[in-house]
């Protein structure tokens, strides 16, 4: 909980309490004490492509939040199918028109308002996942750097384990016996993505312990628990974070991915994943039917890049550009 | 060198076996009721037990896994459910679908990859480096399945309606049986596997080339008056590539499971597919033995990984 705390305070002012701890390694700071939060925002604030897929984000967000707003819009309820509007009379999904405006489906529903309705499962999954996995990253990711030894070692196996695991296999064998659901497929995500954060989490803690301001804390009489959230952890935050919005657009594949082969949120949930999977049968007689789901499965993935990318950018100038 | 080795193919049979007691767990953790399945509706109680006993449902979960560990270190992963075809049969006959599929896919990744990477590092911030870093980005946001759908759609279906049937929509004819159809079935899902992971590539290269190519021994070669191309290629490419071949090593594993997805969206009855399909219809033996066909591959390949580490990069060799 305190690390928490101490990362949003520091994101927002660069006030942190603990950065006293952060300025006895960088003395040569003005009286106003810029730091390096604040010094990341400034630069992420001034790239104009970052902070344009920021926008795209909030407005798929929006969409998500007010998914019922596009039903009202359109008048067309998420899971009716119109079969006599909304179906040739050949049984075949509508082209888009000024009735559908992004055609109908297989069953006769309107493609945008699942869209809509898709956006939150796609924006759920990937935040929830992303969100646990991070957590359980850093926690191993601290305990194997922090401690070291025997916990270290085997932990660091652990992580090798996960890795070398044929995920997606995995994942379909937990589903086909748990039956598909949103909960199952958040924790298949999560149970293996956090090894490479547990990896980043490592490296980082394994320089940072030896520093003086640990030292200091240690000979103060603050127990491991102290040391490793207030002191150590505010300091592997700046990686985390940038890793954390790489990781979104990732999770999202992956749920996508799984949707796609009826192991995501079952129907009649709309998922963008679920959809291209009713699109196959009818990607020769319905161009819409992939597209539209697919752009808005790209556009949301190449946003979450675009902007992790700038965010990495800002954390460290020197990294992609020269 | 060998007690790297012995090391490594040690770590490596430890992380096997691991992966061995996790899919054992999941499958006997999850009720399910194979042999009620096997029996049919009608089924009395007797011939259910009957039906446990000979697939050895009717044992101890770790007796059951002792068994199958030591039929498994003698070539032996057990029979399917339903048509008592060893596992190990299934496999073979699968395997040179995604065996064709993967290589060919990791030979164009690597060599779109890399040669992307070297072209936008060596030109930062021109044209062509805006162009290829935006198109890596795009095809690195793009779902595996999407992007074989897209294909499936713009170059075999569109392309075949304009009266250009080049492509075929799916399928696999093995390389024996006529390899120009071999290498015309498999164009496109190579190009659905490599594009996507090419793009990862492209980006690590061409960060890492733009470290390198800032180094000391780089001016020291241009200073003897090495042609550029030899200084890219000869004494650049050489230590970028030093994380290139790590994040291989990585997507080995990923790899497993855009090989899975693309065999659906190409309908190849490759691993993956049988998989799948094995799922869909609860065959343990044939799940259980396809997972850790699948691990084994990869940590072997991993292990091979690292053998080209210290080949590439003599300052990571092990003594």
């Amino acid at each position: 909980m305190r690390w928490g705390r101490a990362r949003t305070g520091e994101a927002r002012e660069g006030l942190d309490p603990h950065s006293s701890e952060l300025e006895t390694e960088q003395p040569v700071r003005s009286i106003e004490g810029r730091g390096p939060w604040l010094l990341a925002w400034e630069r992420l604030r001034r790239d104009r492509v970052a902070i344009g897929s920021f926008v795209v984000i909030v407005l798929i967000f929006l969409a998500a939040i007010f998914a019922p707003v596009f039903t009202l819009l359109t008048g067309h309820g998420v899971d009716t199918q119109y079969r006599t509007t909304g179906l040739t009379p050949d049984g075949l999904p509508m082209p888009p028109s000024a009735e559908f405006w992004l055609g109908t489906d297989d069953l006769g529903r309107d493609i945008l308002v699942r869209i809509a309705y898709g956006a939150r499962i796609s924006l759920l999954v990937g935040v929830v996942a992303t969100l646990i996995t991070v957590a359980i990253g850093i926690l191993v990711g601290l305990a194997a750097g922090y401690f070291g030894g025997i916990v270290d070692t085997v932990l660091a196996r652990l992580v090798d384990v996960v890795l070398s695991f044929p995920f997606l296999l995995f994942a379909i064998a937990l589903v086909s016996i748990t039956g598909p659901s949103l909960a199952v497929a958040i924790i298949a995500i999560s149970a293996f993505s956090w090894a490479a954060v547990a990896r980043i989490v490592r490296g980082q803690v394994l320089s940072i312990r030896e520093r003086e301001f640990v030292e200091a804390a240690r000979s103060l009489g603050a127990s491991d628990w102290r040391i490793m959230f207030v002191d150590v952890l505010p300091n592997v935050m700046a990686p985390v974070i940038v890793y954390t919005t790489l990781l979104i657009p990732t999770v999202i594949v992956i749920e996508a991915t799984l949707s796609f082969l009826g192991l995501g949120v079952p129907p009649p949930t709309p998922t963008w994943g679920g959809m291209l999977n009713d699109a196959i049968s009818y990607y020769q007689v319905a161009w819409w039917f992939i597209v539209f789901p697919g752009a808005a499965l790209v556009i949301t993935t190449l946003a979450f890049n675009l902007l992790g990318d700038g965010v990495r950018d800002a954390f460290d100038p020197g990294s992609d550009r020269r | 060198m060998a007690r790297f080795l012995i090391r490594r193919v040690f770590l490596g049979a430890i992380v096997l076996l691991l992966i061995t007691m996790m899919v054992f767990a999941i499958f006997f953790v999850a009720p399910n009721d194979v042999a009620r399945t096997l029996a049919g509706r009608q089924a009395t109680p007797e011939t259910i037990a009957l039906i446990q006993q000979r697939l050895g449902l009717d044992q101890p979960v770790w007796k059951q896994y002792l068994t199958f560990l030591w039929n498994a270190l003698h070539g032996n992963l057990g029979y399917d459910y339903y048509h008592q075809v060893p596992v190990t049969t299934i496999i073979t006959q699968a395997l040179p679908a995604t065996v064709s599929l993967a290589v060919g896919a990791a030979v164009i990744w690597m060599l779109l990859g890399v040669l992307n990477g070297v072209v936008s590092a060596v030109h930062p911030r021109s044209v062509a480096d805006r162009a290829l870093t935006g198109f890596a980005l795009f095809f690195y946001s793009m779902p595996t399945f999407l992007l074989g759908l897209l294909l499936l759609f713009f170059l075999y279906f569109q392309l075949s309606l304009a009266g250009f049937p080049v492509f075929p929509a799916g399928g696999y004819i093995p390389l024996t049986e006529n390899p120009v159809e071999w290498f015309r079935h498999l164009i496109l899902p190579w190009l659905t596997l490599a594009l996507v992971l090419a793009a990862t590539y492209t980006r690590l290269t061409r960060g890492s080339m733009l470290d390198v190519l800032g180094e000391d021994y780089i001016r020291t070669a241009r200073a003897k008056g090495l042609t550029e191309r030899r200084v890219v290629y000869r004494h650049g490419l050489r230590s970028a590539l030093t994380p290139v071949v790590t994040q291989f090593g990585i997507d080995l594993g990923q790899l497993v499971g855009g090989v899975v997805v693309t065999e659906t969206v190409f309908s190849i009855d490759g691993l993956g597919k049988t998989a799948v399909d094995a799922i869909n219809q609860q065959d343990l033996p044939v799940i259980i033995g396809i997972v850790i066909f699948a691990a084994t591959a990869v940590i072997i390949a991993n292990l091979l990984v690292d053998l080209a580490y210290a080949v590439l990069d003599p300052r990571v060799r092990p003594h």
